[in-house]
């Protein structure tokens, strides 16, 4: 009985313990990570980490403060991604949609590469 | 002959996509969030810190929560409407004063009126960036059970209220 009751204990101790162990230098580093990746919905062209507006201030706050719940950097770019959409990351997904993106440059190579090869002849 | 027109054709595409690409206004960005749960919260009322509004104050009529700061020019231009609409439409009109200093605010309705039946304080966007939020004015108006069925980016006046928004009010209050 006396050991039930000191699992959930452990738990929260051990739990305590995750999150003050996590150092201040790599919360910066990952919290900068995502906020390149993330683009300032405000001033478009910028990512959060290198803007100045107050929105893009408040994204960084709200990565910092998962990072310390103990989100990975793919949840939370997934949790910013559910309320603006495939725009706010600043590298285009490979999806159905973004298809023709990725992968015209290839074609458009190859293409000119066999009328180049074929132009010799 | 026919090889030789290929380029010309090509320009043509190309140009064509261009020309469909330029004229879209780069700062509508979609919602993501139309026909989804409005996102749960807890924030205090703008005149009284104390008073703690959650998405449920949102359910008893159709809601229409409007972005809006004292900082934001175009928030003034679309005031005067919001002062129309505010005791005439079967409505609530919930302000949500964003990134704003609370005096600040306070001050700013006393100037221009206050027509809003509640008013969330977020000044650290807690709950704008969960409303994928990207600038003020924006508005969004919920059902009775608590879904965003619209969103509106900018100024509401009289064109947009009568074309856009109101339909989508008088839809939801006829079921």
């Amino acid at each position: 009985m006396k050991k039930c009751f000191l699992i959930p204990l452990l738990a929260i101790a051990l739990s305590f313990n995750a999150i003050s162990k996590l150092p201040q230098s790599d919360i910066d580093l990952r919290s900068k990570e995502i906020g390149k990746s993330l683009r300032c919905v405000v001033c478009q062209n910028q990512s959060i980490e290198d803007s100045d507006a107050p929105l893009a201030a408040d994204m960084r706050q709200i990565v910092k403060k998962r990072i310390l719940e103990g989100d990975t950097n793919d949840e939370i770019i997934n949790y910013m991604r559910r309320q603006y959409g495939d725009f706010v990351l600043l590298k285009p997904p490979f999806q159905k949609n973004t298809l023709a993106l990725w992968i015209l440059p290839f074609m458009l190579i190859m293409a000119s590469g066999a009328w180049f090869f074929k132009a010799k002849k | 002959m026919i090889r030789s027109l290929i380029p010309l054709f090509t320009l043509l595409i190309v140009s064509t996509i261009f020309a469909v690409g330029l004229t879209k206004d780069p700062r509508s960005i979609p919602s993501q969030l139309i026909n989804q749960k409005f996102p749960s919260f807890s924030l205090s009322e703008l005149n009284d810190a104390e008073n703690i509004i959650t998405e449920k104050d949102l359910l008893n009529k159709v809601s229409l929560v409007n972005v809006f700061g004292s900082w934001c020019a175009a928030c003034i231009t679309e005031h005067p409407f919001l002062m129309g609409i505010s005791d005439k439409e079967n409505i609530n009109l919930i302000g949500m004063n964003w990134r704003d200093d609370r005096v600040k605010a306070i001050n700013w309705l006393n100037y221009y009126g206050d027509p809003y039946d509640k008013i969330i304080y977020d000044d650290e966007s807690t709950l704008a960036i969960q409303l994928g939020v990207t600038g003020a004015p924006e508005s969004f108006i919920i059902d009775f059970q608590g879904q965003i069925r619209y969103k509106h980016i900018g100024i509401i006046n009289k064109k947009n209220w009568e074309k856009d928004i109101l339909p989508i009010i008088n839809s939801i209050n006829k079921i």
